[in-house]
């Protein structure tokens, strides 16, 4: 026990000191903060440039009225310069034209003529101007034919706002706030990172087994301590490294996430992110009043409705749990090949159940409780990336044991399968063994 | 006092008869000789006796009682196919593996200062491995071999990738490690070293022990009744009396150095041949010809096949 204790020592402090462990493990939360904060940054950032634009107003009905910005300015032009300035805009000092023509009302539609290609948010800016000009306008009008009091209120007051909220409902009846966005996300994020836990770690483990061997020191080691002593340690020790990344993840995530509160007050910047918000629905639905702000809120608080700790806890026994199972079939492949080449063939395999638990994992997404998302979360090799990707949709307590506990007696059992072929394995030189070959070796007393 | 026994073990791979029946004996306090061609079984053994494999039939002993894995702080590996974790530190990696043999970290520190300031290899300490040349690896390897002074002590190939100086070091340090009264089973194709420092040998040959006793006793038994002659004066072999006692090997007569090669066909003595010598010539020197470990081995495992 000491001894295993010793060999994951070594092999938790190799791999936690290494600066390749901690460039990934500081820059991953600030990559994906900069994958979410990025885009909106730049939207709020990117039109710096001055413009003047020669409005020609044809109707009559905006003259004087399209107020110049600090970035835009709005010339208005009498119809011959109109005319003149058509023909070549290009070589003018303008930097586009808008059309208003004298039946402007009858079509609602405006020109806009320039050399350059016009920035989706001026077009915007625009369409925004000359809608909301038009409204007023009509409201008033309405306001003076009907002469009804209160007109605008009322209208204001008839634009409504649907939530739909979901209640999951109990067998004992309680009731609880759920969303399926939420859930979907997070099945999705933890799906996803046992995953890539189970590939990285396992392959680590495998180039470890590797490296002892060709290195030839495994010989060496195996004098002192016996090969499922050096095998667990280093398996465990692994664990031990991709739990620590994942804690600093959860660390850094927390604090990145408190320190972008304490950022987001700043009103200006939150007037920034709004709009950037409102310009990303325009481009969506066009014509949908609900701010996605409060659709952001509404998320927000729903996370509060969801398990976390049964979450986070879930989460380490199913990466322990799938780590393990792949992990040791990692270790036994890296004992019975010589050269990275030869792994291929044997990875094959071992590969496959994984990138297929991905993708019964997207369909799960869709429908948690589905037969087929219910059998291959028991089935212990898609079951960690599949379970996971259910539990935040909510799993009854008995499938989650069920599937628990069958990974964990398939983990034992294949542990003591590998154990045989790494044993015997590690010792091998030469050619590469055929699955026979490392067949037999299973019956070879130690 | 015996230290170590194997007892009629045997071990078979898939295919292969890696062990068949061999015992060996291994006293304490000397080196003992493990010999045979590539393949023939001597790593098997050496691995029963780390208990990296266990035999399928057969016991072996160890200070007389059976081997447990206990023991295992008490033996100390230098195997054939050895190497060191690349990127690791020398230090570092020396302590890991002394304390994966069972010393205290602080025990395992003082010792590996002695051993690094013996060898003059205190500035390695902090290098990576891979920053070593081969001999330089072979070094640290063979302190951790021995730095948790075990009883008993197995070398495979112990001089591969030495320079003759760093070899002649490593030769010290073994006999110096049995007169302080470890006991050593010393594994190698170099047959001069074998005949410098093994006190026993055994030769193991398809799976077979085919040779076993002391080092001098065996290289006498293959003895071949030969003489190395040299002589003053002028000698004549070319008759039928001389014909029938002995056979001329090879004879040179060129007035200074006369020597005579001859084998004792008649009763094998030194004795014969001198007084039928003696009346001839003056000798100069008279020697029997002892056959080296190297004839000794080749003889015996040509013979085997």
């Amino acid at each position: 026990m000491n001894k295993i204790l010793l060999i994951l020592k070594r092999e938790y402090l190799t791999r936690v000191q290494k600066k390749s462990f901690i460039i990934l493990t500081l820059l991953m939360p600030v990559i994906m903060a900069a994958l979410m904060f990025l885009p909106a940054y730049f939207m709020s950032m990117n039109d710096e440039q001055q413009r003047t634009i020669a409005v020609y107003d044809g109707s009559s009905i905006f003259l004087g009225r399209l107020e110049s910005t600090n970035l835009t300015a709005y010339k208005f032009i009498p119809k011959d310069e109109y005319v003149a300035l058509k023909k070549d805009i290009k070589q003018s000092s303008y930097y586009a034209l808008l059309i208003i023509e004298p039946n402007f009302l009858t079509t609602n539609t405006v020109q806009i003529a320039s050399g350059n290609n016009i920035p989706y948010d001026l077009k915007s800016q625009i369409r925004d101007k000359i809608k909301s000009i038009i409204e007023k306008d009509k409201m008033a009008e309405a306001v003076r034919k009907t002469a009804i009091p209160d007109l605008e209120k009322i209208i204001e007051s008839t634009k409504t706002h649907i939530k739909l909220d979901t209640i999951k409902v109990g067998s004992n009846g309680d009731s609880q706030k759920s969303s399926t966005e939420i859930g979907m996300i997070l099945g999705y994020i933890f799906g996803f990172m046992i995953y890539m836990f189970i590939f990285l770690y396992g392959t680590m483990v495998m180039q470890g087994v590797m490296e002892e061997k060709q290195s030839r020191i495994v010989e060496v080691i195996i004098s002192s301590v016996k090969p499922f002593q050096l095998m667990m340690g280093k398996i465990i020790g692994i664990a031990l490294v991709g739990l620590t990344q994942f804690a600093l993840w959860v660390v850094l995530g927390i604090a990145i996430f408190g320190f972008s509160k304490n950022f987001y007050p700043d009103h200006s910047k939150k007037q920034q992110i709004q709009s950037v918000m409102e310009q990303q629905q325009d481009i969506m639905q066009q014509d949908s009043p609900e701010p996605q702000l409060d659709k952001m809120q509404e998320i927000i608080s729903m996370t509060d409705t969801v398990n976390f700790p049964l979450i986070i806890g879930c989460f380490i026994f199913f990466f322990i749990g799938g780590y393990f199972l792949y992990s040791s079939m990692f270790a036994a492949v890296g004992s019975a090949i010589d050269a990275q080449e030869d792994a291929q063939q044997f990875m094959l395999p071992i590969s496959l159940p994984i990138i297929l638990s991905i993708m019964v994992m997207m369909s799960a997404l869709k429908n948690p409780e589905g037969s087929m998302a219910f059998w291959f979360s028991m089935i212990p090799f898609t079951s960690p990336i599949v379970m996971m990707s259910r539990i935040p949709f909510g799993v009854p307590a008995w499938q989650l044991i069920l599937s628990m506990v069958l990974l964990v007696v398939t983990f034992v059992g294949m542990v003591w399968v590998t154990a045989r072929i790494y044993r015997t394995g590690i010792l091998m030189y030469g050619k590469k063994p055929s699955w026979r070959e490392i067949g037999k070796w299973l019956t070879y007393k130690s | 006092m015996e230290l170590f026994s194997a007892n009629d073990v045997s071990k078979t791979y898939a295919s292969q008869q890696a062990l068949t029946n061999v015992s060996i004996s291994v006293e304490q306090g000397t080196i003992f000789g493990l010999l045979g061609p590539n393949g023939a079984g001597k790593t098997t053994l050496i691995r029963i006796i780390n208990q990296i494999t266990a035999p399928d039939s057969g016991s072996v002993n160890f200070e007389g009682r059976p081997l447990k894995s206990s023991d295992i702080s008490q033996i100390g590996y230098l195997p054939e196919e050895r190497g060191l974790y690349k990127k690791m530190k020398v230090g570092e990696q020396a302590l890991y593996l002394g304390q994966l043999k069972g010393l205290s970290r602080h025990d395992a520190m003082k010792e590996l200062k002695m051993w690094f300031e013996k060898f003059e290899i205190t500035a390695w300490w902090d290098k990576k491995v891979m920053e070593l040349s081969k001999g330089m690896q072979q070094k640290v390897q063979f302190i951790c071999t021995v730095l948790h002074k075990p009883q008993l002590l197995i070398f495979d190939e112990p001089f591969s990738g030495f320079d003759p100086i760093n070899a002649d070091l490593i030769t010290q340090e073994i006999l110096r490690l049995k007169n302080e009264g470890a006991t050593i089973i010393f594994s190698t194709h170099n047959m001069e070293s074998v005949e410098q420092l093994c006190d026993h040998i055994a030769l193991i040959d398809k799976s077979k022990k085919i040779l076993d006793g002391p080092t001098t006793q065996i290289r006498e038994k293959f003895k071949t009744n030969t003489f190395d002659i040299s002589y003053r004066g002028a000698l004549n072999v070319d008759d039928a009396y001389f014909a029938a006692k002995y056979k001329i090997l090879s004879h040179e007569q060129n007035g200074h150095g006369n020597k005579l090669h001859v084998q004792n066909l008649h009763d094998g003595t030194s004795q014969e041949l001198i007084k039928d010598l003696v009346n001839q010539v003056e000798i100069i020197s008279f020697y029997e010809v002892i056959p080296s470990m190297n004839e000794v081995f080749i003889k015996v495992v040509k013979q085997n096949s």
